[in-house]
């Protein structure tokens, strides 16, 4: 397995499962309206769009853009390597389902505000962990 | 008009501990003195107190540094008798002046006692306490796995996309710290109070970009305390009363996310800020002077947007060079060194600095214009409050 830095997951639910561990196909997995296909992120149990209840998770393409992103040179963990970058990335399908992230695999000299990115997986266990790199 | 409750509310005392960088006793020790000043200060005795609000309620002897005082704790050490108290979250650190003007329209309570107690330097760093065993929930879900354990993180996101979109400088955000550390050198309650050169300022130690230390608040021990109550009942207590003459909190986008929002970067800022407005008929042009919000330098950027006193992305050329935010300027902020210089008293070091401006008690630093209107403004995220202040009369 990769090296890569200890992670504080959340606990694994019915209702966060499609995130943190969907990724075990190779697709990032995003909750879905069925009846307007508006996507959802996190977990509402109604849509916000149409007020549906028929909501489950489905793939998405995986490609966004990096809205913000900070350098981060702080030692808050003895196993973080520093410097490393957290991204906010606006996904392709909709630019309201935002998601924090980090890309390890993109040197950090090249990350700029507007970059095209695509998801990759970060495995611990049964989580893959969603990260992003240089589309 | 329609009647808004808090302009029936006042402040009538006002209390504040030391603010401690090296602690010399027990953060519970400095929150019931806080409390026992705002008491004593407003001319009243604990058996008049008969409401009492904080956030967050954390209890004395939990081992974290956000809360070092909760209800019963003060309730029982000062020997209350409450008919009325709350806990909750409404409008970010100005929640328990929110939650307080509630219960004294409800008719729950007279004077409501309402403080912030901080513990964070006897309490374990991020480093120290292995934030490994972190299990997030709720919006942290989506932020703390990603290495982030900071709210110095989150913010410096928001940073980036807004100051990126606009062309704002760190020599313009420099101007916030450096302004402020002036404002501490005349504040002999402030942790750093030596003058810092915008050389200083961009040469600092880097957080996370754009933030250095000089960018991020300084943790502290202390506490605030404020009496709010019922306005004639403070008409008749020792001190002039400061009216609040108009309040704000709302969440109307992605309630509980830092960066959901459909107007990211835009946060619950932007939503209390326009709350706020809609209930006086005072403007930005009445403000004499400000008090917002600087656990990260930026977040005053996003709130001199938020509250109009700018256009949207005009922010870093408004306090550029920090004329018109000085003492002297045309809109005095954070007279005190606000959290960058003074400490980390968690918005009601805001809400107490402001209090002593209109009282004319802020000695050195004391404004040489006449004040009638102060404005609180605390949060950043996804909470967030707005308070106006002006003298009764
Ligand atoms: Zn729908």
């Amino acid at each position: 397995m990769a090296d890569h830095p200890k992670r504080a997951f959340p606990a694994i639910t019915q209702a966060n499962h499609h995130f943190w561990c969907g990724g075990k196909d190779g697709s990032l997995h995003i909750l879905r309206c069925g009846d307007c296909g508006h996507w959802i992120h996190p977990y509402a149990a109604r849509c916000p769009a149409c007020r549906s209840a028929e909501i489950a998770p489905q793939p998405v393409s995986g490609r966004a853009t990096v809205v913000g992103f900070t350098v981060n040179h702080q030692q808050w963990q003895p196993d973080f390597e520093v410097p490393y970058v957290v991204a906010i990335v606006e996904l392709e399908e909709q630019s309201d389902i935002r998601l924090m992230t980090n890309m390890p695999r993109t040197p950090i000299e090249d990350v700029k505000v507007g970059m095209p990115v695509k998801v990759c997986f970060e495995q611990h266990g049964e989580i893959f962990c969603p990260l992003f790199e240089a589309a | 008009m329609i009647h808004y409750a808090e302009k029936n509310t006042a402040i009538s005392g006002i209390g504040q501990s030391q603010i401690e960088r090296k602690p010399t006793m027990l953060p519970f020790e400095l929150a019931v003195r806080a409390c026992e000043q705002a008491i004593a200060d407003a001319g009243l005795r604990p058996e008049d107190i008969d409401g009492a609000a904080c956030w967050p309620p954390v209890p004395a002897g939990a081992v974290t540094g956000i809360g070092a005082a909760g209800i019963a704790d003060i309730s029982n050490s000062l020997n209350l008798k409450l008919n009325w108290w709350s806990g909750a979250d409404s409008a970010a650190q100005l929640s328990p002046i929110m939650e307080a003007v509630a219960a004294i329209a409800a008719g729950y309570a007279t004077h409501v006692l309402c403080w912030r107690a901080l513990g964070e330097r006897s309490a374990p760093s991020y480093t120290t306490s292995g934030g490994g065993g972190w299990v997030p929930t709720g919006g942290m879900e989506w932020m703390v796995p990603y290495q982030a354990p900071s709210a110095s993180i989150w913010i410096a996101c928001h940073a980036s996309t807004h100051m990126t979109r606009y062309g704002i400088t760190r020599e313009q955000l420099g101007a916030i710290a450096i302004n402020q550390r002036r404002n501490a050198g005349l504040n002999p309650k402030a942790i750093y109070r030596d003058p810092i050169t915008m050389d200083d300022y961009l040469t600092a130690r880097m957080v996370t970009t754009p933030f250095s230390l000089l960018d991020c608040d300084v943790p502290c021990n202390g506490t605030t305390a404020v009496i709010v109550s019922r306005l004639d009942a403070a008409r008749d207590l020792r001190n002039p009363p400061i009216v609040l003459e108009a309040m704000g909190a709302r969440s109307h986008n992605k309630m509980g996310s830092w960066l959901g929002r459909t107007d990211y970067p835009h946060q619950a800022m932007h939503d209390a800020a326009a709350a706020m407005w809609t209930r006086t008929d005072l403007t930005t042009k009445h403000v004499d002077s400000a008090h917002i919000y600087d656990g990260f330098s930026w977040l005053v950027l996003s709130w001199l947007e938020a509250l109009g006193f700018c256009a949207e992305g005009e922010s870093g050329a408004f306090v550029e060079g920090g004329s018109r935010i000085a003492l002297e300027g045309e809109l005095p902020m954070n007279t005190n060194g606000g959290q960058l210089s003074e400490g980390r008293m968690h918005g009601l070091g805001h809400l107490y600095e402001a209090m002593l401006q209109l009282r004319g008690l802020a000695g050195e630093r004391q404004l040489k214009k006449e004040l009638n209107v102060s404005l609180v403004a605390n949060g950043g995220g996804d909470v967030a409050g707005a308070l106006l202040l002006r003298r009764d009369g």
